[in-house]
């Protein structure tokens, strides 16, 4: 049971995950992309813990870590480029 | 491995998907920008934070003994979503992006110094 | 004491999260994590701008299971809220006028805002009396301003601002 709820689980991740890409791409501002990408970097890290648990490995653990540090400081700097126009003050 | 923890897990994984899913379908759906940073920080937060708890749940009951880590993570995310999200508010506000609601006009103008030597 | 050890909270963060992250507890591993605890606030001291001081941390506590229990009713109501049509949710501004002086204690209370039903928090006025909220479905603006001061800024002002 629990491997088809995972197997469900994995497409509902991916479809949002399409979702945010389209909000990506169709954007109409800059804050909305930088949002689409937000959202797009959380729904991997869904993906990589579901499929920590599907191929039962322990490892996908560190992506996750790796995606989540990396992918809040992108935001932070987007965010204040757009604020500043500039990052490093 | 018993039958309840299986149900527990699979409620588990099935509702974090569901919320994941939920908040990137309001970013598709919501008219504008002010609207769609809602559903992003709280659903999809949740939705992910409930997963990372199944999958501690599911390592820590492997008999490999128990596995916190993945507390770190969600943490990590319920501490950061917010602040990614007030920073893209304040820099929308910046940019004075068209909002369905009206934008007050006082609140806080002093961060911008030019804004500041007009007033 | 003070000198040795700064931040004592800050170092108890560090060894719960270098234990956490290594997953395990063997002694070397406590051991290895003690001494980052006390080595990390003693190479940092001058990066922290206040001392951070807690007045009544069951108070904290308290307000911690509060908003864990919001944000999962909180999910529920935005995830209706969404799947029902756009164009009935009446978006808007609000004001909220702060009480709340500490500057970590106000920005528990943005993130908390931000993490709880439909609000989020947009701008902090330069002078920090004043938080802009964004709710995705305002009924009444007076009520939400009431509802985040008795069950938000209440807790926070009781631990950070003590008068």
């Amino acid at each position: 049971m629990l491997s088809l709820a995972l197997d469900l689980a994995l497409a509902l991740v991916a479809a949002a995950g399409v979702l945010s890409l389209w909000r990506l791409l169709r954007g109409p501002s800059a804050p909305d992309r930088i949002l689409a990408l937000d959202t797009l970097y959380i729904d991997t890290i869904a993906l990589v813990v579901l499929l920590g648990m599907r191929l039962d490995s322990p490892l996908y653990f560190e992506a996750a870590l790796l995606i989540a540090l990396l992918g809040f400081v992108g935001t932070v700097a987007l965010a204040k480029y757009l604020l500043r126009g500039d990052i490093i003050e | 491995m018993n039958t309840l923890l299986d149900l527990v897990l699979s409620l588990l994984v099935l509702a974090g998907a569901g919320f994941t899913l939920i908040g990137s379908l309001g970013l598709v759906r919501l008219p504008d920008f002010y609207m769609r940073l809602h559903t992003p920080t709280k659903a999809t937060t949740l939705g992910v934070g409930s997963l990372l708890i199944a999958s501690a749940l599911y390592f820590s009951t492997r008999g490999q003994g128990i596995s916190l880590h993945e507390v770190l993570v969600t943490v990590f995310l319920f501490i950061t979503a917010p602040v990614s999200a007030h920073l893209l508010a304040k820099a929308a506000l910046h940019l004075r992006l068209r909002s369905a609601a009206l934008v007050p006009a006082k609140a806080g103008e002093g961060k911008d110094p030019s804004q500041v030597a007009g007033a | 004491m003070r000198r040795l050890l700064p931040h004592p909270l800050v170092s108890a963060g560090l060894i719960a999260t270098w234990l956490l992250l290594v997953n395990s507890l063997t002694p070397g591993q406590v051991l290895l994590g003690a001494l980052l605890g006390w080595g990390i606030p003693l190479l940092t001291r001058g990066f922290w701008p206040e001392p951070v001081r807690l007045r009544r941390p069951w108070v904290l506590l308290r307000y911690l299971g509060v908003l864990l229990w919001d944000i999962g009713t909180a999910n529920v109501q935005v995830a209706r809220l969404v799947l029902g049509p756009p164009e009935a949710l009446r978006p808007g501004f609000v004001v909220l006028p702060l009480r709340l002086r500490s500057e970590l204690g106000v920005s528990i209370l943005a993130n908390t805002i931000c993490l709880t039903p439909g609000t989020v928090s947009a701008r902090l006025s330069a002078d920090g009396r004043e938080l802009l909220i964004h709710a995705l479905d305002l009924d009444d603006p007076q009520a939400l301003i009431q509802t985040i001061r008795d069950r938000y800024e209440a807790p926070l002002l009781e631990v950070f601002d003590p008068c």
